[in-house]
C-alpha cells in the first residue's frame, strides 16, 4: 500500500495531498481506483480510474454466437446475473420477433425478482460494513444463502447462472422449487423489519448518511443516473412500470422514492432506504407471481436451433437492481452478432462522483461510493 | 504491597538475612513478570471472547476447531503465528520510530496494571495518587499511535495517526472530568480508599450515591471507549476506510504488541469503571459471598462484554461528529455534573 | 411526435442536419445526422418543449469497414415517453465528431469509451483519454481489423 509519497511540508504551510484510494481497498466494492486530492480530511477532487476488470466482453460477443453470449452476460454484474441474462435474451427475442410462453415469462420474473432481493441485500450489507456496522453484512449474506440455494436448485449455479435462453429458459421449475420460494418469502419478510430496527433508524447511521452526497434530480437526469439512485432523488421512474417488458404490466407493485425524510432528497440515506423498500415490493411481486403462474411450456418450441436474426439493430433496456441496463444489438443476418454494446448503469453512475464529492470528508466519500452501489464487473465489462 | 512484602520478609529467616535492596529488586522483577503474564492471559482470553461474541451476534459460530468445541486454543495458535511471522519494516519507514511505537503503546497499558486493585490490599503499587497515575500513564499511548502512523511512511497510516491524535487527546478531558466527580466525592485519589468506601450493598456503590455520579458513570464509560479506539469511535483503525489505519504496515510481533495493548486497555478501562463506580471488589449485597477479586473480575469482565457488544452493533462515527460529541456534548455535560455534585455535597454534607 | 415529424422539424430548424431516415430494417428506425451541427441539434432536442429529450440512454460506436465508423446516440424523453435514435457516420480513417458532453453530462464516460475502443475523436470533450484500457495501450480493440498485440509490457500471450 505504500505509494510514492509527497513529503508533508515541515513548516505549518499545508499542502494538498494526492492519495490513491487504490485498486485494493476494502471499501471500493471491487477494483476501483479513486485518485483523491485532499486537504486534511476534506476531499477536493476525485478522479475515478477504472478498467482493472475489463475483459472486453463486447469483442468476445462477436465471436461466440447469440446463445454463447449468455454466460458472458452473467459475469458482468455478477451480483445481478439473472437480470443481465434477462436483458440480453429479451433483446435478441425482439430482433427475432420471438414470443416467450406464459410460464416462461413468469419463471423469468420470479428469478429476476429473487435476484433483485439478493442484489439489494448485498448492497445493504456492504454499505453497512463500510460505515462500520459489521453485523448487518453477515445477516444479509445469510439471507442470500437461502436465495442462492433456490437458484442452485433451478440451474445448478450460485452466482453465474446461464439460466435464460433465447425463447425461454433452460429448465423448468418444479413444485418443490416454488414451495422453496414461498417458504423463503415467509422467512424473509420479518427480517426486513429487523434490519430497520437494527440499522436504518440508528442515530449514528443517520448522521453518517443523511444529507451526504445529495444528487439533485436535474443533475441525476443529466448524468444518466437510473435505478434506485434516481428514484432516491425524487422521481418514480422505473422501467418495469414506465416502459414495461415481460409481464410486469400485469403485476401490482409500488415504486418507492426518496422523500428526504431524514435529510435532503437524494442523499445516501434515501438511496439506502429506497433499496430497503424495494425489497418489500419484490416480495409482493413474487407472491403475485407464485399465485398466478400457469402450467405450460417454459421455452418457445419454435425457437430456431441456429439463431440468426434478420439484419437490423435494436436497443432494449431492463431494470437491473442498479439501474437501467441497456443492450444495443446490431445484427447483419449472420450466426454471430455484429455489435453488442451494453449500457451499464454503474459505468454511467460513476461519472457523477467528481461532481458530488467536492468538499466532503473522507469518511463521507466512502459512504457515497457505497450508496451508489457499484459493481466493477459491470463498470468494466 | 510494600507492607505485605515487609511482612513476608519479617516472617522468613532466609529473606531476613539478604540485603533489603536485592530482595526488593527480586520482588519487583517477580511482580512485573506477573503483571506481564496476567496482561497477556487477559488479552488472549479477551480476543477469544470477542471472536465468540461477535460470531454469535452475527449468527455464526466462531472458532470451534482449535482446542475442542469452544476453540479456546485458537488465540494461543494465533499468538504463536504472530510471533513466528517475519518482522517486516518497509524500506522507506523510519526504523527507530517504527519499532518503538508499539512498545510505547504496550508499556503505557502495562504500567497501569501496577496500580489497579484486584481486591482489598491486592495491588502492586499502593500509590496515594493512584487514579492520577493511571490517567497520566494511559495517555502516553497517544504518542505511540502517532509515532506508528507517521513512521510507516504511508498516507493511510498517517490519516490513522492524525485521527488518533485528535480523538484520544480530546477525550482525555471528559474521562478526567467524570472521574474528578468520584474523587471529589470520595475525597481521595487512592484507589484502595475509593474502593473501601463502597462497602456494603450495591446502594453504597458510587454509581448510585448521587444522580450526578450516575450520569458521570455513563460519561466516563463513553469517553473511555473513545480513548480505547473502539467502535463507534474506532476511526484511527477504521477498517473500511483506512485499511487498518496506523496498523497497516505492522505485522508479526509488533502488530501483536498493538493488538494485545488494545485488549488489555479494555480491561483497564473496565477495571477503573468498576473500582470508581461499581464498588470495586465488594459484592452487591452486604455479605461478601465470594472472595473480593472474583467480584472485581466479574464486574470488569461484564463491562468488557458490553464494550464488545457495542462494537458489533453500532456503525462508526465520522471524525467531525466524533469531535462534536466530545466538545459539544460530553465536556459540557461533565462540567455540569461536577458543579451539580459539588453543590449536592455542599448542601447535604457541608463539605 | 414520430420520427418523421421530428426529422421534418429538425430539417426546417437546422437545414442540412438530417441526412436521412433509415426504416427498412428490423428493429429501431434511426436518423442519420450531419456531424457538424450535432451539438446544436442535440441541445434543441433536449430543450424544446415538444421534444424534451432529457435523457441520453446510450452512446456507442459501430465499425463498418472499410469506410465508415458510426456513432449511435439513443435518446429518450421522460416527459413525452418517446425514444429516438441518432446515427452519425464518420470517415474511418479520421473519425471526428463534436462531443455532446455539454448537452448530456452522461456522455463523458461513454465518449471516452468510444474513443478507447474505436479511436473516435470527440472534439470539445474535456478529458478525452482511455478509460477501460491502460493509458499506453496501442490500437483500438473493437475495430473489425484489430490485431491482438503479441505482448504488453513484457507479458506475452504465447502459451
Amino acid at each position: 500500500m505504500a505509494q510514492d509519497m509527497k513529503p508533508i511540508a515541515q513548516d505549518l504551510h499545508t499542502e494538498e495531498m494526492l492519495i490513491s484510494m487504490g485498486p485494493q481497498h476494502p471499501s471500493t466494492h471491487g477494483v476501483l481506483r479513486l485518485e483523491l486530492t485532499t486537504d486534511g480530511e476534506v476531499v477536493r477532487n476525485v478522479r475515478p480510474f477504472i478498467g482493472y476488470l475489463h475483459r472486453c466482453f463486447e469483442k468476445h460477443a462477436e465471436k461466440v454466437g447469440f446463445t454463447g453470449v449468455i454466460p458472458y452476460t452473467d459475469r458482468m454484474d455478477y451480483l445481478a446475473a439473472m437480470n443481465n441474462n434477462h436483458g440480453y435474451v429479451i433483446t435478441v427475442e425482439k430482433l427475432l420477433g420471438l414470443e416467450v410462453p406464459e410460464r416462461g415469462e413468469y419463471i423469468r420474473v420470479i428469478m429476476a425478482e429473487l435476484q433483485r432481493i439478493a442484489s439489494h441485500l448485498a448492497a445493504f450489507g456492504t454499505f453497512a460494513n463500510d460505515l462500520g456496522a459489521v453485523t448487518p453484512l453477515l445477516y444479509a449474506f445469510r439471507e442470500r444463502e437461502k436465495i442462492m440455494d433456490i437458484f442452485e436448485m433451478a440451474c445448478g449455479a450460485r452466482l453465474t447462472y446461464n439460466y435464460y435462453r433465447i425463447g425461454g429458459l433452460s429448465g423448468d421449475l418444479t413444485p418443490e422449487m416454488l414451495a422453496a420460494v414461498r417458504s423463503f418469502l415467509d422467512y424473509f419478510e420479518p427480517k426486513l423489519k429487523e434490519y430497520d430496527d437494527l440499522l436504518s433508524y440508528n442515530k449514528i447511521f443517520i448522521e453518517r448518511t443523511a444529507g451526504v452526497g445529495v444528487i439533485p434530480l436535474a443533475m441525476a437526469a443529466n448524468y444518466g443516473i437510473t435505478g434506485p439512485n434516481l428514484r432516491a432523488s425524487g422521481t418514480s421512474w422505473d422501467i418495469r412500470r414506465n416502459d414495461p417488458y415481460s409481464i410486469y404490466d400485469r403485476l401490482e407493485f409500488d415504486i418507492p422514492t426518496g422523500r428526504g425524510l431524514k435529510g435532503e432528497v437524494g442523499d445516501c440515506w434515501d438511496r439506502y432506504m429506497v433499496r430497503m423498500w424495494e425489497m418489500r415490493e419484490c416480495v409482493r411481486i413474487l407472491r403475485q407471481c407464485l399465485a398466478q403462474i400457469p402450467e405450460g411450456e417454459y421455452i418457445n418450441p419454435k425457437t430456431p436451433k441456429a439463431i440468426r436474426p434478420p439484419k437490423g439493430e435494436v436497443y432494449v433496456r431492463v431494470e437491473n437492481p442498479r439501474g437501467e441496463l441497456g443492450y444495443y444489438l446490431v445484427s447483419d443476418g449472420k450466426p454471430n452478432l455484429y455489435r453488442l454494446k451494453v449500457r451499464s448503469p454503474c459505468f454511467t453512475q460513476l461519472g457523477v462522483l467528481p461532481a458530488i464529492t467536492d468538499g466532503v470528508m473522507l469518511a463521507d466519500l466512502v459512504a457515497i461510493v457505497g450508496s451508489l452501489d457499484i459493481v466493477l464487473g459491470e463498470v468494466d465489462r | 504491597m510494600k507492607e505485605w512484602l515487609d511482612g513476608v520478609i519479617a516472617g522468613s529467616a532466609l529473606l531476613q538475612g539478604a540485603p533489603r535492596e536485592i530482595t526488593y529488586f527480586l520482588a519487583m522483577v517477580f511482580f512485573s513478570l506477573l503483571a506481564v503474564g496476567w496482561m497477556a492471559i487477559l488479552a488472549l482470553s479477551f480476543v477469544w471472547m470477542e471472536r465468540k461474541i461477535s460470531a454469535r451476534i452475527q449468527s455464526r459460530l466462531g472458532p470451534v476447531y482449535c482446542g475442542g468445541k469452544f476453540g479456546w486454543a485458537q488465540t494461543v495458535a494465533d499468538a504463536l503465528k504472530l510471533l513466528m511471522k517475519e518482522d517486516l519494516i518497509p524500506r522507506s519507514a523510519d526504523r527507530l520510530l517504527f519499532t518503538v511505537a508499539p512498545v510505547i503503546v504496550f508499556l503505557s497499558t502495562l504500567l497501569t496494571f501496577a496500580a489497579i486493585p484486584f481486591g482489598d490490599n491486592l495491588i502492586i503499587a499502593n500509590l496515594d495518587i493512584g487514579i492520577f497515575f493511571i490517567l497520566a500513564i494511559s495517555s502516553l499511548a497517544v504518542i505511540g499511535i502517532i509515532m506508528g502512523g507517521w513512521a510507516s511512511n504511508n498516507k493511510w497510516s498517517l490519516y490513522g495517526g492524525m485521527r488518533a491524535a485528535s480523538q484520544m487527546i480530546s477525550y482525555e478531558i471528559p474521562v478526567a472530568l467524570s472521574l474528578i466527580g468520584v474523587i471529589m466525592y470520595s475525597g481521595s485519589l487512592n484507589l484502595l480508599e475509593i474502593g473501601r468506601a463502597q462497602a456494603g450493598g450495591f446502594w453504597h456503590w458510587n454509581l448510585f450515591r448521587s444522580p450526578f455520579l450516575f450520569l458521570g458513570g455513563f460519561v466516563y464509560f463513553t469517553a473511555a471507549i473513545a480513548e480505547a479506539n473502539r467502535t463507534p469511535f474506532d476511526l484511527p483503525e477504521a477498517e473500511s476506510e483506512l485499511v487498518s489505519g496506523f496498523n497497516t504496515e505492522y505485522s508479526g510481533m509488533k502488530f501483536a504488541l498493538f493488538f494485545l495493548a488494545e485488549f488489555a486497555n479494555l480491561f483497564v478501562i473496565s477495571a477503573i469503571a468498576s473500582v470508581m463506580f461499581l464498588g470495586a471488589w465488594h459484592s452487591f449485597l452486604p455479605w461478601q459471598i465470594l472472595p473480593g477479586p472474583i467480584w472485581f473480575l466479574m464486574k470488569a469482565f461484564s463491562l468488557v462484554v458490553v464494550i464488545m457488544w457495542m462494537r458489533w452493533t453500532l456503525p462508526r462515527l465520522r471524525v467531525d461528529q466524533l469531535m462534536q460529541v466530545c466538545w459539544k456534548y460530553l465536556i459540557p455535560i461533565s462540567l455540569v455534573l461536577l458543579v451539580g455534585l459539588g453543590t449536592q455535597m455542599w448542601v447535604f454534607s457541608g463539605r | 411526435m414520430d420520427i418523421d415529424s421530428i426529422a421534418d422539424r429538425l430539417s426546417s430548424l437546422f437545414p442540412g442536419s438530417v441526412r436521412g431516415i433509415e426504416k427498412e430494417h428490423a428493429g429501431d428506425p434511426f436518423l442519420v445526422m450531419d456531424p457538424a451541427r450535432l451539438v446544436e441539434v442535440c441541445m434543441h432536442l433536449r430543450d424544446d418543449q415538444e421534444m424534451r429529450f432529457e435523457w441520453l440512454m446510450c452512446l456507442s460506436g459501430v465499425d463498418y469497414p472499410p469506410e465508415t465508423i458510426a456513432v449511435v446516440y439513443h435518446i429518450h424523453s421522460q416527459t413525452h415517453g418517446q425514444k429516438l435514435v441518432l446515427k452519425v457516420l464518420l470517415a474511418r480513417s479520421e473519425p471526428r465528431v463534436p462531443s455532446v458532453e455539454s448537452v448530456w453530462k452522461m456522455a463523458n464516460f461513454h465518449e471516452r469509451e468510444c474513443y478507447d475502443m474505436f479511436g473516435v475523436d470527440f472534439e470539445g470533450h474535456p478529458d478525452l483519454r482511455r478509460i477501460l484500457l491502460p493509458e499506453d495501450w496501442e490500437g483500438h480493440p473493437l475495430r473489425k481489423d484489430y490485431v491482438y498485440p503479441e505482448s504488453y509490457r513484457g507479458v506475452t500471450n504465447k502459451a
